[in-house]
């Protein structure tokens, strides 16, 4: 396969976003647990609760600076490698993240230095404050960023104005309250309180395995799986939801991870396991489970859920009604003036306006759209369907995963309640190895998510390819080479520094004492 | 929706043009001291404590300070798309460079002293040497190019392409004497801050250090106006000027010709106070640095950093960013923001959380008041850097 600029750049971007979502969940749960840990301290005012919230606090500092460090990556790289689609959509997509800076990360950045400077600065709940601070502002991030998201994924709300080349916000009330960013987000969240959760269990479980600071690992398990436990059947619930909408807002998506090649009968089999051939478009050995895709997809029994088949039809319509649009669309800015505008483009355009990307999907056969043959115009029209057997099993692996964790947080929910947490050793072996099983679904989400919304950069409106810079390949190049680089030493960096942390424990922290003597007239230390 | 007409659209962009200049001024200001105090960091500190309390001076802020550049850059996008598409992508590999950099710095802050190796934290110093540097360095330089105009142009579908804007080719030396008045002016305010939050030993090589850097900035905006004046051309529209048109660069035509960017100073000259203020701060800040309130001389270079970037825009100004390749593609204020409705949201949001900002993180400086010294670093428990 030859690299071009598009293949590099869609590289890049997957680089730097599943590198960037390595440090996101723990930030996103772990901000959320130290502020528990700190209402507990505060509300009780036991010691032991306030050296937990610092000694997860070193693991979070460590991880928290690199989501400071490949979040920035994340923002300037849709100017750097997407400029066309910066352009194309900047007056809607724009918005979400420059809020999301002013509303969220600012407090979240400006508070997370006082979490670690000002444990004798401030008061006790001056601190919690802070610390609350950090946790809102991190999840209140996540809100906005997936608001951004959720209108690539059901682009609501705008309209293309083709006086200016772009999609232009006519309902920011319908952005805002997306349904797909809506589901996305609790869905991402608590993805994050997950990861936050089975990391704070594993690592204690690795402590009570070596009968170590056993009074901080046991509280740490018992908040690690009670949070836990809610947090991944919300996230699996929530997850269902947004699967639910897919079936409204992105069928192909929907027809792809099940592998659904042609309409069934309402209501359709779940295919729970198969091996999926994009070229013959068929599953080999599929088990499947009658009904069961029909009630979780449409959650009735009569609704029909669309084949691929099906859908590439639908597509290749829409293509011949972009192409018409497309050409109208020439006329429109051939005209100059408004009143030059000939009344048959007018019409032409508000008519099919609304198919103008799927025009686009022609782009790489033909410069001119409007002159595609019916060949092209199939090819295009398949080239809808993303890649079936990645979708297919990454999905899998995900809601596997997720189960897998309700059982995991379930059983030490129990075993807290009923103080036998250091009965079972295996079980506790078992938590220290589930620690990479949250990032593994983490990233196989958003494999599901934005994978499997191509060939669009914004579904059903412009086509990835259409988006990107006209930069040459080697520039790139040279920039994925580097990224993979400094990314690699500070994985490493990263890593080796938060097992040190781990190994080294809790730092032998007193107490601190209300002062009875002013300072001068303490005896020296 | 009819709300958003009560501003029209030739005011909501003028305001937009303000705004973004706050934003980058805020950073300039705020984080612009936090890369001083990096590029100040191996010679005003010259041992492993020094080091840790020239660190420690930034260590509970800088994460806050570097929100202003991602701020910037989401308002950029939100309000000016064309902007934010042109240069992003036109500035390719200078952009990568502040990216590196900007990695880089981060995780030094934080990583540093988590080891006692010496190597481990001189490798970190030079990183965080390097963070301030680079990204200060590299900005001035994409200014200077700015000035000059960006071999850009636009296809009728808007597309952006670009010829030669190689990272050598920036490094042209009206571009490099805009870059080194950005360094200058940056390690005089991270001198600055640090005579603020330092005693002694660090706090006397950073006056001497901010002085030389004090003086430098004047010497250099002094020549890069007069620079600017003989040698670099400014671009105006020569086509009738249509302020609350839609977004299309392609509209208008543009013109290149000499003295254009002192055009504004002449038809109005209160616009004559930021490049006074870029001076008279700096001199202010070269002249108080021995008096015993050490936050003047802070605010003065903080006001000198204010009047030079504010200088830049109002030369520019309805210029935005000015195409050497196809003059005619160049963007300005009237064609290259976002919708009106756009505009008019990102405003209110702007205006809500912009007071909030300023009250939370004066808040925040209030709490951490005080000269950052060798026993708070010995006292640190483990939380100092």
């Amino acid at each position: 396969m030859e690299l071009d600029i598009v293949d590099l750049s869609r590289l890049q971007f997957a680089i730097t976003a599943l590198y960037h979502f390595l440090f996101v969940p723990l930030t996103l749960g772990l901000s959320v647990l130290l502020a528990i840990m700190e209402t507990v301290y505060v509300m009780t005012g036991r010691d032991i609760w306030r050296q937990m919230t610092k000694f997860w606090g070193v693991l979070f500092g460590i991880n928290f600076v690199m989501g400071v460090a490949t979040g920035i990556v994340m923002e300037f790289q849709f100017g750097m490698n997407w400029s066309y689609y910066s352009h194309y959509v900047g007056d809607i997509f724009g918005a979400p993240l420059a809020i999301e800076g002013l509303m969220a990360f600012f407090l979240e950045a400006t508070f997370v230095g006082l979490f670690f400077f000002g444990w004798d600065k401030l008061s006790r709940l001056g601190h919690l404050a802070a610390t609350w601070a950090v946790a809102i502002g991190s999840n209140f991030s996540a809100l906005w960023i997936l608001i951004a998201n959720g209108w690539m994924q059901n682009p609501v709300g705008s309209a293309f104005n083709p006086q200016t080349m772009r999609m232009e916000v006519d309902d920011f009330f319908a952005v805002l309250f997306n349904p797909v960013a809506q589901a996305k987000f609790v869905h991402t969240v608590s993805a994050g309180y997950v990861t936050a959760s089975i990391f704070v269990l594993g690592v204690s479980a690795w402590y009570l395995l070596k009968g170590r600071h056993l009074e901080l690992a046991k509280r740490s398990l018992t908040v690690a799986a009670s949070f836990g436990l809610a947090a991944s059947l919300s996230v699996v619930v929530l997850g269902d939801e947004s699967g639910y909408l897919s079936t409204e807002h992105q069928k192909m998506k929907l027809a792809a991870i099940e592998a659904m090649w042609k309409t069934e009968p309402a209501p359709a089999a779940f295919t729970a396991i198969g091996f999926p051939d994009q070229e013959a478009r068929e599953t080999h050995y599929a088990v499947r489970i009658p009904w069961a895709m029909g009630l979780i997809g449409t959650r009735s029994l009569t609704t029909e859920i669309p084949g691929i088949e099906e859908q590439v039809q639908h597509a290749e319509t829409r293509i011949r009604n972009g192409m018409v649009a497309y050409r109208a669309l020439q006329e429109i800015r051939a005209a100059g003036s408004d009143a030059a505008i000939p009344e048959a483009a007018r019409t032409a355009f508000e008519e099919n306006g609304a198919d103008l990307g799927y025009a686009l999907l022609l782009k790489p056969y033909l410069d001119d759209p409007a002159e595609a043959n019916d060949e092209q115009i199939a090819q295009a029209a398949w080239d809808t369907v993303p890649n079936v057997p990645t979708l297919f099993w990454t999905f899998r692996i995900m809601v596997g995963l997720g189960f897998f964790f309700i059982v995991l947080t379930a059983v030490f929910f129990y075993l807290s309640a009923r103080h036998r947490l250091d009965r079972y050793p295996w079980l506790l072996r078992v938590a220290v190895f589930a620690i990479p099983l949250p990032w593994i679904a983490a990233e196989c989400g958003w494999i599901v998510a934005e994978f499997g919304r191509q060939p669009w950069v914004i579904e059903g409106v412009l086509p990835t390819a259409a988006g990107v810079s006209s930069l040459g390949a080697t520039t790139v190049l040279v920039t994925i080479i580097g990224f993979s680089l400094i990314y690699s030493v500070l994985f490493i960096v990263e890593m080796v520094l938060m097992l040190a942390a781990i190994r080294k424990g809790p730092e032998n922290d007193p107490a601190p004492r209300p002062r009875l003597a002013p300072p001068s007239l303490a005896p020296a230390e | 929706m009819v709300l958003h007409e009560l501003l029209d659209y030739q005011t909501l962009r003028v305001i937009w043009w303000l705004l973004i200049g706050v934003l980058l001024i805020g950073f300039a200001v705020m984080d612009g001291f936090d890369l001083g105090t990096g590029m100040l960091l191996p010679f005003v500190g010259r041992n492993d404590v020094e080091r840790r309390v020239v660190i420690n001076t930034v260590g509970p802020v800088w994460e806050g300070n570097q929100v202003w550049l991602i701020v910037g850059g989401g308002a950029l996008f939100a309000a000016w798309p064309p902007l934010y598409a042109v240069s992003f992508s036109g500035f390719y590999l200078a952009m990568f460079a502040i990216l590196f950099a900007l990695i880089l710095r981060p995780v030094g802050f934080k990583y540093r002293s988590k080891r006692e190796s010496a190597a481990w934290r001189s490798g970190w110093d030079w990183a965080l040497f390097i963070g301030g540097l680079a990204p200060a360095l590299v900005m001035g330089v994409a200014v200077g190019n700015v000035l000059q105009g960006v071999p850009f142009r636009l296809g009728s579908d808007l597309r952006i392409f670009y010829d030669g804007t190689t990272l050598f080719e920036l490094l042209n030396p009206f571009g490099l004497l805009c870059g080194l008045l950005s360094v200058a002016m940056l390690v005089m305010h991270g001198a600055s801050w640090l005579v603020l939050k330092t005693d002694g030993a660090v706090a006397e090589r950073s006056r001497k250090y901010g002085a030389s850097a004090a003086g430098a900035t004047m010497a250099l905006f002094a020549l890069g106006g007069l620079w600017l004046w003989v040698g670099v051309d400014g671009y105006h529209i020569t086509s009738a000027v249509v302020t609350d048109g839609p977004s299309n660069p392609l509209a208008k035509t543009v013109e290149r010709a000499p003295g254009v960017w002192f055009e504004n100073y002449g038809r109005y000259s209160w616009t004559m106070t930021a490049p006074a203020l870029g001076f008279i701060g700096a001199l202010a800040n070269l002249a108080l640095q021995k008096r015993r309130r050490e936050i003047v001389p802070l605010l003065a270079s903080g006001l000198s950093v204010f009047g030079i970037i504010a200088t830049v825009g109002l030369s520019m100004f309805p210029m935005i960013l000015p195409s050497s390749l196809d003059p005619n593609s160049s963007l300005t204020v009237w064609d290259a923001s976002s919708s009106h409705l756009t505009l008019f949201i990102m405003l209110v949001v702007t205006l809500i959380f912009i007071p909030l900002i300023v009250a939370y993180t004066s808040w925040v400086y209030r709490v951490l008041w005080g000269k950052v010294d060798e026993k708070a670093i010995r006292d640190g428990d483990g939380h100092a850097y």
